[in-house]
C-alpha cells in the first residue's frame, strides 16, 4: 500500500492487503475482504497484527456493524471518484453505527474529492496514481465554511450561524 | 428576494477560486479531459455543439434589477449579445470561451449568483412556483424554504455524486405552477388545520425518456423535518439508486423497480434514524431567511380596478386581451403581476437580448421593486405592478416586443434549444416553434381556440417539457433526418401525459398537423369554455389521428 495521507500529513503505512492468512507474520498488520472476516474471525481476532477490513462501494455498513469492534481500519475502494455509494458508507459507519477506527478513501481520490470525503467521515486517504500530495492537500481548504451537518462537524451551520456571523469571520 | 450574509458569500467566493484554479491546471495540460468533465459540469459548464454553454442558477426564480443587468452584462461582453431562460429558472449562455468563464462566475459572484450544481449528477436548482409571495391562490410563500433546500443542497457531503441528477420543485398554492409531479421530489407546501405547516412529499416523477407521474410519499410532513426527511430520501436513493445505466438511474426507476409502497417503507425506515437529529430545522433559521428576504413596501392601496385601468379596458382592444392574459391577480389589493412574454413570433422561445434584459430591469425599478421572476415557461414577470401603471406599462412592454398576448395560449410555446445547439438532439426545435407560431400568428384565432400548451423537444430527454404539453412535439432520427412525434392530451397541472397519435411527421407537416388538431377541436367543442384538452379527454385521440393523418402529405409516411 501506498503513502497515505492522514492528519493531513504524509505517513507511511503498515497494512498489508491479504486474501488468506497462509504465510502472514501473526503481528503483521492486516486488510482483509470482508469474505474472510465472515470465514475466520476467531483466527483474526487472535492474531496480535491490526486488522482492517476492504470495502467495495456496494457493500452494504449493516453487514460490517457487527466486526466494526475488532477493526482498526475500514477501508473503502472507490472505483470512481463519482461514486457517491462510498459517502453514505462512512457516514452510516460514523454516525450509525459509532465507528471511531479509521476510515481510509482509497482509488479514486484526488484534490476535488477530498473536501466531500472528509466531512462524511474519512480521515485516512491515498490519492490516485500520479497526483500531487502538496497539491491535493489544499483540497481541504478550499472551502473556509461549509453549511451541512456532517461528521467533521455534526451541527449545521443554521445551527451555528448567529454565533459564527457575530464573530466576525474573514468576508 | 434572499440577501447573502457573509457566509453565503464567501462560500460562493470560494467556488470561484476553486474553478479558476482547476480551469488554469485544465488548460496548463494538469487535469485530463476526463477529470475536468466533471469539475465543469458542477459548475453548469457544458460542451455542446458549438461551443461551451454555461448554465447560471437563478435560485427559485427570482432576480433582483441588479442581476438581470449583470446577466445583460455576461451576454454583452462575453456571449454574442443573448440569453437564453430555460425551463428550470436557469439562464444559459451559449458562446462563453472556457477560458473566460472563471471571470464570469466572479462577476455573477459580485451580484450573489453563481452556477453551482447547475448540470452534473447532484441536487440542482430547487425550483418553484413563479408567483410565489404575491399569488392570490396561495397558501404559504415557499421562498423561505426553497432558500433552505438551497443551502442544504449547497455541496452537500453525501450527495455530490449521486447516480444521476436531482430535481426539487416546491409549491404553496393551490394551483401547481411548479410542476411538481414530473420532479425528482415534489414538494406542495399545505397548513394542517392546526395551522402547522408542512408539506406533502411527492418522489419519483420525471419526463426524459421515462416519463412518470411521482407518487405520494408522504402526506404531511411537518416543516422542521423536511430535512432530514430529504436526506432520507437521498441516502435510500444515493445507496440504490442504479449506477450502471444512466438511462435507468433516475430515482423514478427505483421507485418503480421497489414498488412505491417497499420505497416509502424504505425512507421512513431511514427517516426514523436520522428524525429529530441536528438537521432538524429551527425556528431561528426560519426567522433568519425571512429577515433576509427583501419583501417588498406595499403602498396601501384600495380594491378593486383603478379609473386608469377601467379606462384602458374599456377602450383599447388590445389592452384588453394583454390584461386578460399576461396580467395575473395579486394577493395585494391594487397590485398585479404581468408576464412578459418571450414568445413573440419569430424568436427563438426563452431568449432576451442584452438590450431587452437591461430595459426589463429598467421597468422593475420604475415600476416594480426591482424584482423580476424567470417562469418555466420560458417567460419573464414583473411581480409587483401597480395596477393603475398597467396602461403605461404595457405601452412600454409593447414597445419592447414584450407585450405579445398570448400567455397561455397555443403560441407560448415552451421550447427546448434542439439542434441549433445542443449536441444530444435529434431535431432542431426552434424553427419547429417558429413555423407553428407564424401559422398561429392571428390573434383573433389564437383567443377563439383558448387555453392551450404547446411543448417542443429536440429529443427524448424532454428538456421541453413535451410529455406535459397538451399537444407536445418530440424531435426524433429517422434515417438521419429529422421526423416529429406528435403527443397530446398531456397537462401539467393535473399532471397527466400525453399520448402519441401517430407516425412521425416531417419539419413542413409540423404546422399542418398542428392545424388539423385544432380543426378537430373547433369543431368538436360543445362550448367555448371546453378547453382543447377537455376534448382531448372526452373524445380520444381516433378523431385527431384520423384527421392529421388524412393529410395527403402525412400519407405518404406510412408506406
Ligand atoms: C443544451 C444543453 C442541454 C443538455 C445537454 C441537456 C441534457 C438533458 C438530459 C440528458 C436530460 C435527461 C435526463 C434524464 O432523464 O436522466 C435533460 C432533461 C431535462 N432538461 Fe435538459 N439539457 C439541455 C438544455 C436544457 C434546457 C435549455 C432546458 C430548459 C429549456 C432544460 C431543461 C430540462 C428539463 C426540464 C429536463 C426534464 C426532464 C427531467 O429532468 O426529468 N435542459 N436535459
Ligand atoms: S430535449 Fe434533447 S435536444 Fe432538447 S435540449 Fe434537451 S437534450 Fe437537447
Amino acid at each position: 500500500m501506498p503513502d497515505v495521507i492522514r492528519n493531513r500529513r504524509i505517513e507511511t503505512d503498515s497494512f498489508l492487503r491479504v486474501e488468506s492468512l497462509d504465510g502472514v507474520a501473526p503481528d503483521a498488520d492486516v486488510l482483509v475482504p470482508l469474505a474472510l472476516l465472515a470465514t475466520q474471525r476467531d483466527v483474526l481476532q487472535a492474531r496480535s497484527g491490526k486488522l482492517g477490513l476492504w470495502l467495495e462501494t456496494a457493500d452494504e455498513p449493516v453487514e460490517v456493524a457487527q466486526y466494526l469492534p475488532l477493526l482498526d481500519l475500514v477501508v473503502v475502494h472507490f472505483a470512481s471518484f463519482a461514486d457517491g455509494r462510498g459517502h453514505s458508507i462512512a457516514r452510516l459507519l460514523r454516525e450509525r453505527h459509532g465507528f471511531r477506527g479509521e476510515i481510509r478513501a482509497v482509488g479514486d481520490v484526488f484534490k476535488e474529492t477530498l473536501f466531500y470525503l472528509s466531512r462524511c467521515g474519512f480521515d485516512a486517504f491515498v490519492l490516485r496514481p500520479g497526483e500531487s500530495v502538496e497539491e491535493a492537500l489544499k483540497g481541504f481548504d478550499v472551502f473556509s465554511e461549509a453549511y451541512q451537518a456532517s461528521v467533521e462537524r455534526p451541527s449545521p451551520l443554521f445551527r451555528r450561524r448567529q454565533a459564527a456571523v457575530s464573530k466576525g469571520l474573514p468576508a | 428576494m434572499y440577501q447573502y450574509d457573509e457566509i453565503d458569500q464567501r462560500i460562493v467566493d470560494e467556488r470561484v477560486a476553486q474553478f479558476r484554479d482547476q480551469t488554469r491546471r485544465f488548460l496548463a495540460g494538469q487535469i485530463s479531459e476526463d477529470d475536468f468533465r466533471p469539475l465543469r459540469l458542477q459548475n453548469g459548464l457544458y460542451i455542446q455543439r458549438h461551443a461551451p454553454m454555461l448554465r447560471v442558477a437563478i435560485p427559485y426564480g427570482v432576480l433582483a434589477s441588479r442581476q438581470l443587468r449583470k446577466l445583460a452584462h455576461i451576454a454583452r461582453a462575453y456571449d454574442r449579445g443573448t440569453g437564453h431562460f430555460s425551463t428550470r429558472q436557469n439562464i444559459q449562455f451559449n458562446w462563453p470561451q472556457l477560458e473566460q468563464v472563471p471571470d464570469i462566475l466572479a462577476e455573477l459572484a459580485t451580484v450573489q449568483m453563481h452556477a453551482i450544481q447547475t448540470s452534473g449528477n447532484c441536487v440542482r436548482n430547487t425550483t418553484t412556483d413563479h408567483f410565489a409571495g404575491v399569488a392570490a391562490d396561495e397558501l404559504i410563500d415557499p421562498r423561505v424554504y426553497c432558500e433552505l433546500i438551497r443551502q442544504w443542497s449547497t455541496f452537500h457531503p453525501e450527495f455530490a455524486f449521486l447516480p444521476r441528477k436531482f430535481k426539487i420543485a416546491v409549491n404553496g398554492a393551490l394551483e401547481d405552477r411548479a410542476a411538481t409531479w414530473v420532479h425528482d421530489i415534489g414538494l406542495h407546501a399545505v397548513r394542517a388545520d392546526d395551522g402547522e405547516i408542512g408539506f406533502r412529499v411527492i418522489v419519483g416523477g420525471g419526463l426524459g425518456r421515462t416519463p412518470m407521474i411521482g407518487t405520494v410519499v408522504r402526506e404531511f410532513l411537518p416543516w422542521r423535518h423536511l430535512l432530514t426527511y430529504l436526506e432520507a430520501i437521498l441516502r435510500v436513493y444515493n445507496r440504490y439508486g442504479r449506477r450502471d445505466n444512466k438511462h435507468k438511474a433516475r430515482i423514478k426507476i427505483l421507485v418503480k423497480a421497489m414498488t412505491p409502497e417497499r420505497f416509502q417503507r424504505e425512507v421512513e425506515a431511514e427517516w426514523a434514524q436520522l428524525q429529530d437529529g441536528p438537521n432538524t430545522v429551527v425556528e431561528e433559521e426560519l426567522a433568519r431567511i425571512e429577515a433576509r428576504m427583501l419583501r417588498p413596501r406595499y403602498e396601501n392601496l384600495p380594491d378593486g380596478a383603478p379609473a386608469e385601468l377601467q379606462r384602458a379596458l374599456q377602450e383599447e382592444r388590445a389592452f384588453r386581451r394583454w390584461h386578460e392574459r399576461n396580467v395575473h391577480a395579486h394577493q395585494v389589493p391594487g397590485y398585479a403581476s404581468v408576464v412578459l412574454s418571450l414568445k413573440a413570433t419569430g424568436r427563438a422561445p426563452g431568449d432576451a437580448t442584452a438590450e431587452q434584459m437591461d430595459a426589463v430591469a429598467d421597468l422593475a425599478d420604475r415600476y416594480g421593486f426591482g424584482e423580476i421572476r424567470v417562469s418555466h415557461e420560458q417567460n419573464l414577470i414583473l411581480p409587483d405592478i401597480r395596477q393603475a401603471d398597467l396602461p403605461e406599462l404595457h405601452a412600454q412592454l409593447k414597445a419592447l416586443g414584450f407585450a405579445t398576448p398570448n400567455i397561455g395560449l397555443l403560441t407560448n410555446i415552451i421550447s427546448c434549444p434542439g439542434g441549433d445547439f445542443c449536441s444530444l438532439a435529434n431535431a432542431r426545435s426552434i424553427p419547429v416553434a417558429q413555423a407553428i407560431q407564424q401559422r398561429f400568428d392571428d390573434l383573433d384565432r389564437l383567443y377563439d381556440i383558448g387555453e392551450l400548451d404547446l411543448n417542443i423537444s429536440g429529443c427524448m430527454n424532454a428538456c421541453g417539457h413535451h410529455h406535459v404539453g397538451n399537444i407536445g412535439i418530440l424531435g426524433v432520427d429517422k434515417h438521419g433526418s429529422e421526423f416529429y412525434q406528435i403527443t397530446i392530451g398531456g397537462s401539467q397541472a393535473p399532471a397527466r401525459l400525453g399520448r402519441v397519435i401517430g407516425p412521425s411527421l416531417g419539419h413542413e407537416e409540423v404546422p399542418d398537423a398542428i392545424e388539423a388538431l385544432i380543426g378537430v377541436y373547433l369543431e368538436a367543442r360543445l362550448h367555448a369554455e371546453e378547453r382543447f384538452v377537455d376534448v382531448v379527454e372526452r373524445l380520444g385521440l381516433e378523431p385527431f389521428r384520423e384527421r392529421v393523418y388524412a393529410q395527403p402529405e402525412a400519407e405518404v409516411l406510412y408506406a
